[in-house]
């Protein structure tokens, strides 16, 4: 068994990982792109996550209503994710029954049709996955939030899109899109399971490494500004609870403070998982939860951060208790951030973070899928190096270096706070 | 096709042990990551609670780890967490659950807390209250979604009369009802070693778990435990139901259609799955994904589901809809129910099928969460160590008639229930 990957790069740029991993005849291929709501402007948002759907509508040789047959007819799990950064595609399939998962992906990084009528009926269901968004207050505050923390860069709007653009984008518009960004070199490629790495890679050259590679896509280069001075905003909507949502901008994943802010997020809110395919842990003895739920201003609050190229926001839920008010949490809160700023915290509190970093890590080592989805992830954001690394990286956070970050990125004059007002009766 | 059998559980490498107290323990040993997960079930199912204190075994599932005899509710959550350990507790209609995980070196620590939780809670009256709220604010989120409505209503059309109508997290009224005393009660009177399963998979000898399970839980006993209730059959549906409920302010509706389904031990339960598998799950979401989602672009998701337990089953076709499409969407369903019924499924839909349901067994199992739920319900539902193994033999044994059998005995497209919850 090899546990390092091998890594190699194809002749046309295509990014190549592959771990060996035979506790179970399983192969879990995955097929990043660097492209995301991040590459998008507005008039076009959302284009990227539809483009994903559009992988789904077929290619000369593997036609729509052949290919979502195909994986399924061997067994195969398969499915794709559009994000900030990144969009994603994988087939975890029988180990004997992978090649059929690498030949889909070669052939729809170039061949995709884009069929109009099938562009057509595809804008009505994504019409329908924002309206199921739409009836979540919680879709609904952290869009309004979200859009308020960025008024210049494109982590402005949500994966899905507003609905103005999903109503008006073009076919070509998709298209243009897709060609721009799915080329091997704006690509990587990452396969763990049950196979030989020499034969693997002979197969990948074979089917991939004669795609074209393209023009570097051009990014959008917006850079946000700091923000000066708190902004606070209200949504309004059906319902009897009331939520809210601070968020602080927080540091690009590579950014070296991104760990100390990592401690800091288990300390106060639990550990954040950054599995895709395995659960956390209960945070009921954060010191957001003793604050907050023991004492009865919310009945839940969670916290996360995530893994992002450009800085994006920390963000704190909290479901208000239906006996308080939102600003009650609220101060509660504050009196907690102003304690993690002005007091040290114990060395203990430290090591029970690596700890728990530590078992979440062991949780998603279980899973084949989880550990392909890694290799690949963590190079959308900084290099797989981050991942391999990351509980050393944890080690070395001292008390100061958390008591610094937590002054200088929890700072109420950078935040963004936004409040969920049901409208069917609350505490007055 | 090939399939590896040596990836899946069977005698070889399942263990199984009965305590003298009647906890039956099932494990199986992977030491590829250096964690645990367990799972398990017990009585104490919701099918215990009074009709005016409904979601009493919701609450007590809920309360188990809110304070036991030796430990606080920060002390116990304070240990598990330090560990980067998990527990919970859930309820159901028949059985109350439990699963957790940790790192095998903290097993010990998580079945200490699993033993006190089952065997001492308190029930402290401060922790009750606050408890009490937050189930609370749960169903008041649940009279938002449009979703957990629509399953609600669809039960209480096609459950009528009959225990499974009765939602298990109950309602503000019963919740609001339930005393201290209400959960103490339920606890001594319906928790018991006796018929107890837990399951443990992960970095850990067999042996040596069943050594951790016997010094945490092999001392307890209790007497004097009510027997469960028999379940009354289930009237069938004279006529198609239909009903809406509305909330205000919602963009997108979730409709249910279904009807009763096989239980699990039923002879059609394997070509009423397969067939269901045609009907809303191969490929993006079966032919009702087909028509709904890619030919007519009403649904971000369309699909079909059979749930088989203990008591009658529901079999059910889910969509979520903008409102002015639900009659839409509900017609298609309805149409092809009826195909589905009348004609049955083609020699290729079904080989495709058993293919998808052979090849996707190594998948579910490649966690230990997997095995875990893979153990239970080979204990659950008394289908032998063997049964993974023999999987294969039982699909391919499906023909086209057992499927279209199976549909024309559960499916009349005349006596649907339909439930709508949105706008």
């Amino acid at each position: 068994m090899k546990n390092q990957p091998t890594e190699t790069t194809l002749a046309n740029g295509l990014k190549v990982f592959l771990k060996e991993i035979h506790t179970a005849p399983i192969i879990s291929s995955w097929l990043w792109y660097r492209v995301g709501s991040r590459d998008e402007v507005q008039g076009k948002t959302g284009i990227s996550h539809w483009v994903e759907h559009m992988q789904f509508k077929g290619t000369p040789q593997f036609p729509a209503n052949l290919l979502d047959k195909a994986i399924s007819h061997e067994g195969g799990a398969w499915n794709a994710m559009t994000y900030l950064d990144w969009t994603a595609y994988f087939e975890t399939m029988p180990a004997d029954k992978i090649d059929l998962g690498l030949r889909l992906e070669a052939d729809r990084m170039l061949n995709s049709q884009f069929d109009p009528s099938e562009v057509a009926s595809e804008r009505t269901v994504i019409i329908s996955e924002r309206e199921g968004g739409e009836n979540e207050p919680l879709f609904m505050l952290g869009e309004a939030v979200q859009q308020t923390a960025f008024r210049v860069h494109p982590y402005h709007h949500e994966v899905i899109g507003d609905m103005a653009d999903l109503r008006t984008m073009t076919r070509d518009d998709l298209y243009n899109h897709y060609r721009q960004f799915y080329v091997p070199n704006n690509a990587v490629m990452a396969i763990a399971g049950d196979f030989e790495t020499g034969k693997m890679l002979a197969r990948i050259r074979e089917l991939f490494e004669s795609i074209p590679s393209g023009k570097e896509p051009a990014r959008v280069a917006r850079p946000e500004l700091p923000q000066n001075g708190e902004v606070r905003l209200s949504v309004e909507g059906p319902g009897s609870t009331s939520y809210v949502q601070a968020c602080y901008h927080f540091p690009a994943a590579s950014h070296p403070d991104f760990f100390p802010l990592s401690v800091l997020d288990s300390l106060l809110a639990g550990p954040s998982n950054l599995n895709m395919f395995s659960g956390g842990i209960s945070n009921k003895t954060s010191r957001l939860y003793r604050a907050l739920v023991d004492k009865e201003l919310a009945v839940s609050v969670h916290g996360g951060a995530q893994a992002t190229i450009d800085p994006f926001l920390y963000g704190i839920t909290m479901t208000i208790h239906p006996k308080r008010k939102p600003e009650e949490a609220l101060a509660v809160l504050d009196k907690e951030i102003k304690r993690a700023q002005e007091e040290k915290v114990s060395k203990e509190e430290i090591t029970r973070a690596i700890k728990q970093a530590r078992a979440l890590f062991a949780y998603g080592s279980e899973n084949i899928t989880n550990q392909a989805c890694w290799m690949g992830y963590a190079e959308m954001f900084a290099k797989y190096d981050w991942f391999q690394t990351y509980l050393e990286k944890l080690a070395k956070v001292t008390a100061k270096d958390v008591q610094r970050v937590a002054n200088e990125y929890f700072k109420p004059q950078s935040r963004v706070v936004g409040t969920y007002i049901p409208l069917s009766g609350r505490v007055k | 096709m090939t399939t590896n059998n040596s990836a899946l559980p069977g005698p070889n490498d399942i263990a199984r042990d009965v305590l003298p107290n009647g906890i039956t323990i099932l494990t199986r040993s992977n030491f590829n990551s250096p964690s645990v997960v367990i799972g398990g079930f017990f009585g104490a199912g919701s099918l215990f609670d009074p009709d005016a204190k409904l979601g009493l075994a919701d609450f007590v599932a809920s309360a188990l780890m809110r304070g036991t005899k030796t430990r606080t509710f920060d002390t116990i959550y304070n240990e598990l967490e330090s560990a980067g350990a998990s527990l919970g507790f859930s309820s159901g209609v028949h059985k109350s659950g439990f699963n957790g995980r940790s790192l095998a070196e903290d097993l010990p620590l998580l079945l200490n807390l699993l033993a006190g939780s089952l065997i001492t809670p308190t029930f402290p009256r401060a922790e009750m209250e606050k408890l009490r709220t937050q189930l609370l604010t749960g169903l008041a989120i649940r009279a938002q979604d449009t979703s957990d409505m629509a399953s609600m209503v669809f039960d209480e059309i096609l459950f009528k009369d009959h225990p499974y109508s009765r939602a298990e997290d109950g309602h503000p009224e019963t919740v609001k009802k339930i005393t201290q005393g209400d959960l103490v009660k339920f606890h001594r009177e319906h928790f018991s070693p006796h018929g107890m399963v837990i399951a443990i998979v992960g970095a850990v000898k067999a042996e040596e778990a069943v050594r951790q399970v016997k010094r945490a839980l092999g001392g307890w006993q209790v007497t004097g435990q009510k027997e469960a209730l028999a379940l009354p059959p289930l009237k069938p549906m004279k006529k198609t139901v239909r009903r809406h409920h509305q909330i205000a302010g919602k963009s997108q509706s979730d409709l249910v259609i279904g009807m009763a389904g096989p239980m699990r031990k039923d002879p059609d339960f394997f070509p009423a799955s397969l067939g269901n598998n045609i009907l809303g799950q191969f490929g993006l979401m079966g032919r009702i994904g087909d028509v709904v989602r890619e030919k007519a672009g009403l649904a971000y998701y369309a699909g079909s589901s059979l749930s088989a337990g203990m008591g009658p089953g529901s079999w059910e076709v889910n969509a979520g809809v903008n409102p002015s499409n639900v009659n839409k969407a509900a017609e298609l369903i309805v149409s092809e129910l009826k195909r589905f019924v009348e004609d049955g499924v083609t020699a290729d839909e079904l080989a495709d099928s058993q293919t998808n349901y052979i090849g996707r067994l190594p998948l579910s199992l490649e966690s230990n969460g997997g095995v875990v739920g893979a153990l239970l319900n080979i204990e659950r539902h008394n289908l032998g160590l063997d049964y993974y193994l023999r999987y294969a033999d039982l699909v391919r044994h499906v023909t086209r008639e057992n499927v279209l059998g199976a549909a024309r005995r559960f499916i009349d497209t005349e006596k649907l229930a339909i439930a709508v919850a949105g706008a």
